[in-house]
């Protein structure tokens, strides 16, 4: 098993650097000109062409690559263009922010998903089905910037049973995070309903019944956990566009997490800030991959056993 | 030598007029035609007949299990050693499943839980009924052992044990509690040759030991000889042609029974050309009005088409639903073969 | 053992019913949604979106009436002449959001179409070759797919300049490695049937077994991965003009209103709203459309 985790672990590490690759050449496409947009446009020629010697910006893309690549295995992000500071020191502050609303959506959505899921199939064809699954289609459907709006003006600034803008304390985060639970949740409730239905028609199922299991414990005892596999399978992408859909909460709710900061360094022509943010962001993304992979093998012994 | 010896009935099963539908958008499908089984305690019956005959369904309707929607058990009564089934309540069924009747399906690669070891799934049955003196999983590994799997495999998983094997575990899961009645949906079928004969005598030893009686659904003639007493030939969800073994396989009575026995390769004579029974089972949802096989029968006349059949009795053990026979020809041992 | 050939009656069962029922495959398949009210549904709406789409400058002037500031008449509630009421610079929130469904449809159709013909192409070429060009192009897909969900999509426009085109680019090459690995798994699962080993074992060329076998083959797949990517791709240039990154006001479109309507929240809520509910209708249609396609093009799932 440790074993596992750790070729996993290594494999991450092409997959990353290719990450940077690609985003490093398509940011060098970008047509503002970050050093201008540093010094302002009265600069002197001099000050101009000494500050893009100083980052590096006359060398060719691929040596600006290589260099960026070696400085990060020293832990070393680069500076901000924008701001002079260390990105890795910047990034640092704002991961917890993130992390947390992540944290809020992603357990709001497995809390309201696994159950709505799971009556919808066992009530499959009754109004109650019906009811959940509308849930879960409006879920899928909404925006979740538009939902996090409507949120923000009822529970915020109409009702004020919560703060409308900040991260200072865990009422911060009830908010943003049903806004982007929201749509996690309807995608996790759908699969859980399918794969549920899937599971039910299974023949060990009816042997499970034959042994004089009531149909709730069969449920509860047989049903569940194989219907657990692919319900991981689409929290752990659903996971990957939480973190996408967590620049859009951020905006709205005004939440200093690594989504807000991306969109502001975007605005800044600020590249280092830029990839330092989309690395943070996949490597989240990579490790909750990881997780997922490491909880079929705790379901599935089918799995467990090509591990080994 | 236990509880199963001491019945008051003379019949562990006795199954009268069942029938069973299956509602769906398009139409209704007669899956159970007014079906009659009876079975004495400590022996087998073979239910005999095609796919699609209903010879599964009404296994299911035993236990209750007919999936519903779409099944519907319309009329009939299942006695369970005098006890009606189809009178209980959905608890009461719960304490039957498992303990007084259980069941083999036919695909052992798909009837046990692949999440859930196996000695845990055997303890479970064990454990719902209280039998095993409270130690639910030592009794789990007793029964593997007597179905000739070694005790300390029980900590593994389905996947990591070959067809015949799962078929084992179902069978010791099926038999843990002694129940008085084994139903064994085709249990051999979905095995290799060789496999299926070691299996089938297995079941025949268990079942004499705990003097259970057994229902052995099949297509196949060969497990009916090997190991059944009686035989019940089932066409469209009703039985054509009853009898003991020596009565339907050397007295063959229904046409049907007969086209079972010309599809068998016959190994005296290789060079004897099979005779398949011509064209195909009628739609369940659009029985004929008169014999349901009079569509298909070599000897069909008039009345076939028109009127169904009555039950005649050749002796006390042989019955058949056939317009060839009347109270005298029938006597004289039927008209098929002559 | 001597065994009765079970199968061959049940076999021919459905061989004769086959007969019986002779309908072309995609008549079945239109049978089946139509019997699937929620589709329908979704499918009318779709269309109807799609007229609006077409005929909104039959119906709105948009020089005049769509991007012209009136601001006597800024921020009016709803009425009998402005039904979803004005924005902050008095223009017609209605016209505004029927013309926006041009500006979410076309970019969602096209950006579609542009990753269907490069993910699926590379997709089939990597199935049904295999070895080292799968491997490879599989290998860069990962990459293109472990940067979770719409970043990539925000980096690209961001790089490349806002415009539509830009846009649309951006968005196919982050929708590229979905059609990818749909078209390589059905090629991959169509190319080990019998039935195509049996037209290679006459002879029949890579381009005819394509065309003939694995094309058709693949279509159920492609059509309800199409659907929902439509969806999700509009739900995304929503979510980049929210942003500030995708188009820019004052074209309508739909995410670019509900960004400028936001700091009015408190006082006009209903400035919000309407865009809101507008791209909420939209993905619900192809939604239910989407669903409603894959059980009816594969009635095993229902």
């Amino acid at each position: 098993m440790w074993k596992y985790i750790l070729k996993r672990i290594v494999a991450m590490i092409p997959v990353l650097i290719g990450v940077t690759l690609i985003v490093y050449f398509i940011l060098s496409l970008a047509p503002g000109d970050p050093v201008r947009a540093m010094l302002g446009e009265q600069s002197t020629p001099e000050a101009y062409e000494e500050m893009r010697e100083a980052l590096g910006l006359n060398d060719p893309v691929i040596v600006q690559w290589g260099r960026y690549i070696l400085n990060l295995f020293r832990g070393d992000f680069g500076i901000s263009y924008k701001t002079k500071t260390n990105v890795a020191v910047e990034l640092a502050a704002r991961i917890p922010s993130t992390l947390t609303l992540s944290f809020f959506a992603t357990t709001i959505a497995i809390i309201f998903a696994l159950p709505l899921g799971i009556i919808a199939a066992v009530k499959q064809n009754t109004w109650i089905d019906g009811i959940s699954m509308f849930i879960s289609l409006l879920g899928v459907s909404i925006p979740i910037f538009w939902f996090g709006l409507l949120l923000l003006q009822f529970f915020c600034l109409k009702l004020g049973w919560f703060p409308a803008s900040g991260a200072d304390t865990w009422l911060h985060y009830v908010m943003p995070g049903m806004a982007l639970g929201f749509h996690c949740m309807a995608s996790i409730a759908r699969i859980t309903r399918s794969s549920m239905l899937e599971v039910i028609r299974q023949d060990y199922i009816r042997t499970a019944r034959s042994k004089g299991l009531s149909y709730n414990k069969v449920i509860r005892k047989h049903a569940l956990k194989n219907a657990l596999i692919p319900t991981i399978t689409v929290t752990g992408l659903q996971i990957g566009s939480l973190l996408a859909g967590s620049v859009l909460t951020e905006t709205v709710f005004g939440i200093p997490g690594i989504g807000r900061l991306m969109i502001q360094s975007i605005q800044g022509l600020d590249y280092p800030m830029v990839l330092g943010c989309i690395l943070v962001f996949t490597l989240m993304f990579s490790i909750v991959n990881l997780i997922v992979d490491l909880l079929y093998a705790f379901v599935d012994p089918r799995i467990k056993a090509q591990y080994s | 030598m236990n509880e199963n010896m001491n019945n008051t009935n003379e019949f562990a099963l006795d199954m009268s007029d069942l029938v069973v539908e299956y509602r769906t958008e398009d139409g209704i499908v007669q899956a159970v035609n007014g079906l009659d089984l009876q079975i004495e305690h400590g022996s087998t019956l073979g239910l005999v007949g095609e796919t699609g005959a209903g010879k599964t369904t009404a296994g299911l309707s035993i236990l209750k299990l007919v999936p519903s929607p779409p099944g519907v058990i319309v009329r009939g009564s299942i006695l369970l050693d005098g006890e009606d089934v189809l009178k209980k309540t959905e608890k009461e069924m719960e304490k039957i499943r498992g303990k007084r009747v259980s069941m083999i399906f036919q695909d052992p690669m798909t009837s046990l839980n692949p999440v859930m070891t196996v000695e845990d799934q055997i303890a479970e049955v064990i454990e719902i009924h209280n039998e095993g003196g409270g130690k639910p999983l030592e009794k789990a590994r007793e029964m593997l052992e007597m179905v000739g799997i070694p005790g300390e495999r029980g900590r593994e998983y389905p996947h990591q044990f070959s067809g015949g094997m799962k078929q084992r575990v179902v069978i010791a899961m099926a038999l843990a509690c002694n129940p008085m009645l084994l139903i064994a949906d085709e249990p051999t079928t979905a095995l290799d040759v060789t496999i299926q004969a070691q299996v089938l005598e297995m079941m025949r030893k268990l079942k004499e030991v705990q003097n259970t009686s057994m229902l052995m659904i099949t297509h196949d003639l060969g497990v009916v000889a090997e190991t059944c007493d009686k035989v019940s030939v089932i066409y469209a969800g009703r039985v054509v042609e009853h009898g003991t073994l020596e009565d339907v396989f050397e007295n063959t009575l229904h046409p049907y029974t007969e086209g079972l026995f010309n599809s068998l390769p016959n190994l005296d004579d290789r060079k004897a050309k099979l005779k398949p029974i011509k064209g195909l089972m009628p739609d369940p949802s659009n029985l004929p009005a008169g014999c349901v096989f009079c569509p298909r029968c070599n000897y069909a006349c008039e009345i076939c088409a028109e009127e169904k059949p009555k039950r005649l009795y050749r002796n006390a053990t042989h019955y058949v639903e056939c317009h060839l026979y009347n109270e005298k020809n029938i006597l004289e041992g039927g008209v098929i073969g002559k | 053992m001597i065994t009765l050939n079970a199968n061959t009656p049940a076999r021919d069962t459905a061989d004769i019913t086959k007969k019986y029922k002779k309908k072309s495959q995609s008549a079945e398949v239109w049978h089946r949604l139509r019997r699937n009210k929620a589709a329908m549904l979704g499918l009318v709406v779709a269309i109807l979106l799609i007229l609006m789409a077409i005929f909104s400058s039959t119906l709105y002037d948009y020089e005049t009436q769509v991007i012209n500031q009136d601001i006597p008449n800024r921020l009016q509630p709803p009425s009998w002449e402005h039904p979803f009421g004005t924005d902050e610079s008095g223009r017609d929130i209605l016209a505004r959001i029927v013309y926006g469904s041009r500006f979410s449809l076309s970019i969602g159709f096209s950006t579609v179409v542009f990753a269907l013909i490069v993910g699926g192409t590379l997709g089939a070429l990597a199935g049904y070759y295999g070895g080292m060009l799968d491997n490879i192009l599989m290998r860069i897909m990962d990459i293109f797919l472990a940067i979770p969900g719409t970043l990539f999509a925000i980096t690209l426009v961001a790089a490349l300049g806002q415009n539509t085109i830009n846009l649309i680019i951006a968005l196919a090459i982050s929708s590229v490695p979905g059609f990818a690995r749909i078209l390589r798994s059905s090629v991959l699962s169509v190319r080990e049937v019998e039935y195509v080993e049996a037209a290679r074992a006459i002879g029949a060329t890579d381009a005819r077994i394509i065309m003939q076998h694995v094309i058709p083959n693949s279509l159920a797949p492609v059509i309800v991965q199409s659907t929902l990517n439509v969806a999700t791709v509009i739900l995304t240039i929503a979510g980049l003009s929210f942003l500030g990154l995708g188009v820019r006001p004052p074209q309508p479109e739909w995410g670019a209103l509900l960004s400028s309507g936001r700091q009015y929240l408190r006082d006009y809520g209903y400035i919000t709203m309407f865009p809101g509910l507008a791209i909420m209708t939209t993905i619900l249609a192809l939604n239910l459309l989407g669903d409603g396609l894959r059980d009816a093009l594969d009635p095993r799932l229902k």
